[in-house]
């Protein structure tokens, strides 16, 4: 994981619900690339097709709301998505994103600032520059850092059973 | 300084004193994996190099979202299941018995201070017993299948109070609503909820269980009630220091207290699209609804049923209304089919569906369509859920449904 990345912001509301990342009706698709399309699709049909690799979300509080789906943090994953920051996560999706090697950050003041299609600048454990401001992010502990270094929890497990990585 | 529910729950569990923000290690003592997530899981497991489970007799599969299946592809998650508890040995399998989180209590896996996962968000629900029970993703499923344990953060709590006796025409749907509306849908994230006070003692096993089950929608990570005597009838535990471990102390610590009087309570709705958008059920009467929903792991058991049956005993409900009823398990459904419930509603003019999760997860039969409204008794009014993002849900208690679904329009019971 790069330490500094710029990316390209997507901006989305409160209250974001696994429902709205990924319909319940996508499921059950054989592979994570099959559901791709209809990511965020009950909000805004067309915003899968659109987002590019690296680009990042910017979202208000309670992100990820909803079911256990860990397809929702999946689908984002495969769609590119470097990161999302919001005000706040929901736990189980804050787990499962992180059980899938997709980064999370904290910040309750970058939604209100942001306008979509701009630009911000990441700096992992330490901030992210907006605009020539900086927001504060924070770390995380460390079993949870560790999960997201080895790149999920997959690959952590595997390095614990001795299975090589492929 | 004393412990909470939750804190004497994790604690016991590993023998030493624990606190709100302390990282756990804890054995797991229920593994639940639902049907749209078995496949998953498997995959991973496999994937993460292990061969065995840690114990086939610590996981229930149970199919519960695609049965009877609606989709060619569906057909595939049931077959995958299958194959692996077989060769794994698993012998808690329930295959068409009904919703996940009403047979993990009503097939007696739960007791009192067991630590259960699930691959669901509503196995919060067996809170109601004074279990520590909560949803997780499938990778995660699957690394406790391979290991026996996960890691948990202790959380802090929040006590909600309830004294005296609620109105006749108020459940224990309509005060999780309101609790919900009041603490808002992330206003315990994180945070174990704690249900206490003498109107929650005069609770039966089932509503307890439609409170606990959503209490995710307010972020919460638990939602306990205390173990009492009905909750050792209902499991068969005579042990009573098991009971007298399970309360919390007098001087435990919250983050945040909230008082009610049952009195007080009124019907309530929760409103398009979201589910602390609550208003009291007068406040939104009169809307026009096209189909009625009665069922789920929040609102399908005997109890539930039985309450509308009574309101719409020998009445018709409105024309061109659709009513659909899915009670939670084939347990439910023989008992309400011997006490007539069925034929009651039946009568009325419900289509009486299968047991599982059906309509409530945009599965089954009764999907909506564009601009259709349904009032319905499950637990998540997210934009389309049941179907068409361009439907709208109202999310009420099993008394407003039947009251509804007999004037065709929102009413009050």
């Amino acid at each position: 994981m790069e330490k500094t990345f710029t990316a390209t912001i997507w901006v989305l509301g409160d209250d974001i619900d696994t429902d709205i990342i990924l319909p319940t009706q996508y499921l059950a698709l054989e592979h994570v690339e099959d559901m791709k399309p209809y990511a965020f699709s009950p909000l805004r049909e067309d915003l899968a097709g659109k987002i590019q690799k690296g680009d990042m979300i910017v979202a208000g509080k309670n992100f990820g709301c909803g079911s256990s789906r860990e397809q929702a943090p999946e689908v984002m994953k495969a769609l590119g998505i470097s990161c999302v920051v919001a005000k706040s996560f929901a736990r189980i999706f804050y787990r499962n994103a992180i059980n899938n090697g997709m980064l999370l950050l904290e910040n309750d003041k970058l939604y209100d600032q942001v306008t979509e299609g701009d630009r911000a600048t990441v700096t992992l454990g330490e901030k992210i520059e907006y605009k020539g401001k900086t927001y504060e992010i924070s770390s995380l502990p460390t079993n949870l850092m560790e999960i997201l270094e080895a790149g999920g929890l997959v690959a952590a497990m595997q390095k614990k059973n001795g299975k090589k990585v492929e | 300084m004393g412990h909470t529910l939750v804190e004497k729950i994790l604690g016991r569990k590993l023998n030493r004193e624990v606190r709100p923000g302390d990282m756990l290690t804890l054995p797991v003592d229920w593994c639940m994996v639902d049907d749209i997530m078995a496949p998953f899981a498997i995959e991973k497991f496999y994937e993460m190099g292990f061969t065995k489970l840690y114990d086939p007799d610590k996981v229930v599969f149970i199919y519960d979202h695609f049965l009877p299946t609606t989709r060619v592809e569906d057909v595939r998650q049931i077959k995958e299941a299958d194959a692996f508890a077989k060769e794994q040995g698993i012998r808690h399998i329930h295959r068409t018995d009904g919703i996940c989180h009403q047979l993990m209590v009503e097939k007696g896996y739960i007791k009192p201070g067991d630590i259960a996962f699930g691959t669901d968000s509503h196995t919060v629900t067996y809170g109601a017993m004074g279990a520590f029970s909560t949803g997780i993703g499938y990778t995660e499923m699957a690394a406790i299948l391979g290991t026996g344990e996960t890691w948990v953060k202790v959380p802090a709590s929040i006590k909600v109070v309830i004294d005296g006796t609620l109105p006749e025409n108020v459940t224990s749907k309509d005060v999780i609503l309101k609790i919900i509306g009041d603490l808002s849908a992330c206003g315990a994230t994180y945070e174990s909820m704690e249900f206490t006070g003498s109107a929650m003692e005069e609770m039966s096993i089932a509503s307890r269980m439609t409170m606990a089950n959503m209490v995710v929608e307010a972020g919460a990570k638990c939602g306990l009630f205390y173990p009492d005597e009905k909750t050792a009838s209902y499991c068969g535990i005579e042990t009573k220091e098991m009971l007298e471990a399970l309360q919390p102390d007098e001087d435990a610590t919250y983050e945040k207290e909230l008082h009610y009087k049952a009195m007080d309570f009124v019907p309530v709705v929760a409103c398009p699209s979201l589910v602390d958008q609550i208003k009291p059920v007068n406040e939104v009467k009169g809307t026009k609804v096209d189909q009625v929903f009665l069922g789920s792991c929040t609102n399908g058991r005997l109890e539930d049923l039985q309450m509308a049956a009574q309101i719409l005993k020998g009445k018709k409900i409105a024309p061109y209304l659709k009513f659909i009823v899915t009670p939670a398990s084939q347990k439910i459904y023989r008992e309400a089919l011997k006490d007539d419930t069925l034929e009651i509603l039946s009568d009325a003019g419900a289509i009486i569906t299968t047991p599982g999760c059906g309509l409530c997860c945009g599965r089954g039969g009764g999907i909506l369509s564009d601009g259709e409204v349904v009032l319905a008794t499950n637990n998540r009014n997210f934009l389309g859920r049941m179907g068409s993002s361009q439907s709208q849900i109202y999310l009420a208690s099993p008394k407003t449904a039947a009251a509804t679904a007999l004037a065709g329009v929102i009413t009050e019971p």
